[in-house]
């Protein structure tokens, strides 16, 4: 897998957990701010989708396919699931939704990259 | 009975409880993920360790269910399932490290959690405070 998406997935991640804690502290709603770094982490991450399953039909490497993909589609489903989880939660309870969707896709992309690597 | 989340006093997933309810969730997906992998690649392995995967996520499932739906009833079950999640987590994840061989693969609880963030140790403690906070009232 490519080290670049990993490195944009991570790097997306964190910076949206920072504004993400920032939020919390401050106890503000979610504003466009937030939406517009999650979207942009939501196309890396259909990107990402699309891309790992052709590198799985390219690849000669010994990984458990179905595994892969569950991963792949797994990560893609987190943030809308949580993004729309916190819409009725308009507090900073509904902030921490989001934040625990977030940490969930570096918690699985960091899954995903031991897995394409045989190593899971 | 009342549709999901009218009844204001049981309703056990709005305000933080919506984001214990999505920890749980993910927990419920990622457990019963883990043990489905688990019993289908090689179920002979390490049989004790996946029927606990199994058993892990089906509490996980319950947990969830009940919070969502909450009500006295909802209420009761959740308390049910995290206590067992609770005596689950801390009995596993000591037996992990006091008997190894028992332990061949790992599952959500071993170690107390620890391939999870210690996740599976903190979410018990977490449940058993949010159900404490919203106990439903009586008579």
């Amino acid at each position: 897998m490519s080290p670049w998406v990993l490195g944009a997935v991570l790097l997306l991640c964190g910076l949206t957990v920072i504004v993400l804690v920032v939020h919390l502290v401050r106890d503000r709603a979610a504003e466009d701010g937030m939406f517009v770094l999650l979207g942009v982490t939501e196309l890396v991450l259909l990107g990402q989708l699309v891309g790992g399953c052709i590198a799985l039909g390219n690849t000669e490497r010994d990984l458990d396919g179905t595994l892969f993909v569950s991963y792949l589609v797994g990560i893609a489903l987190a943030l809308p699931i949580g993004a729309f989880w916190s819409l009725a939660e308009r507090s900073r309870a509904g902030t921490a939704v989001v934040l625990l969707a977030v940490l969930t896709v570096a918690a699985l992309e960091v899954r995903l990259d031991a897995i394409w690597a045989g190593t899971a | 009975m009342n549709p999901i989340g009218t009844e204001s006093s049981n309703a056990l997933a709005v305000g933080w409880g919506r984001a214990l309810v999505f920890a749980y969730g993910v927990f419920a997906v990622a457990a019963t993920g883990r043990s489905l992998v688990q019993l289908s690649d090689d179920a002979g392995k390490a049989p004790l360790a996946y029927s606990l995967s199994l058993f892990a996520a089906i509490v996980y499932l319950v947990a969830t269910t009940s919070l969502l739906l909450g009500g006295t009833t909802g209420w009761r079950v959740a308390a049910v399932a995290v206590s067992v999640e609770l005596l689950g987590v801390l009995l596993v994840g000591a037996l992990s490290y006091a008997a190894t061989d028992l332990f061949p693969d790992k599952t959500v609880w071993s170690h107390f959690g620890q391939g999870y963030g210690f996740l599976p140790l903190v979410l018990p403690f977490a449940g058993l405070a949010w159900l404490r906070a919203n106990r439903p009232m009586y008579g």
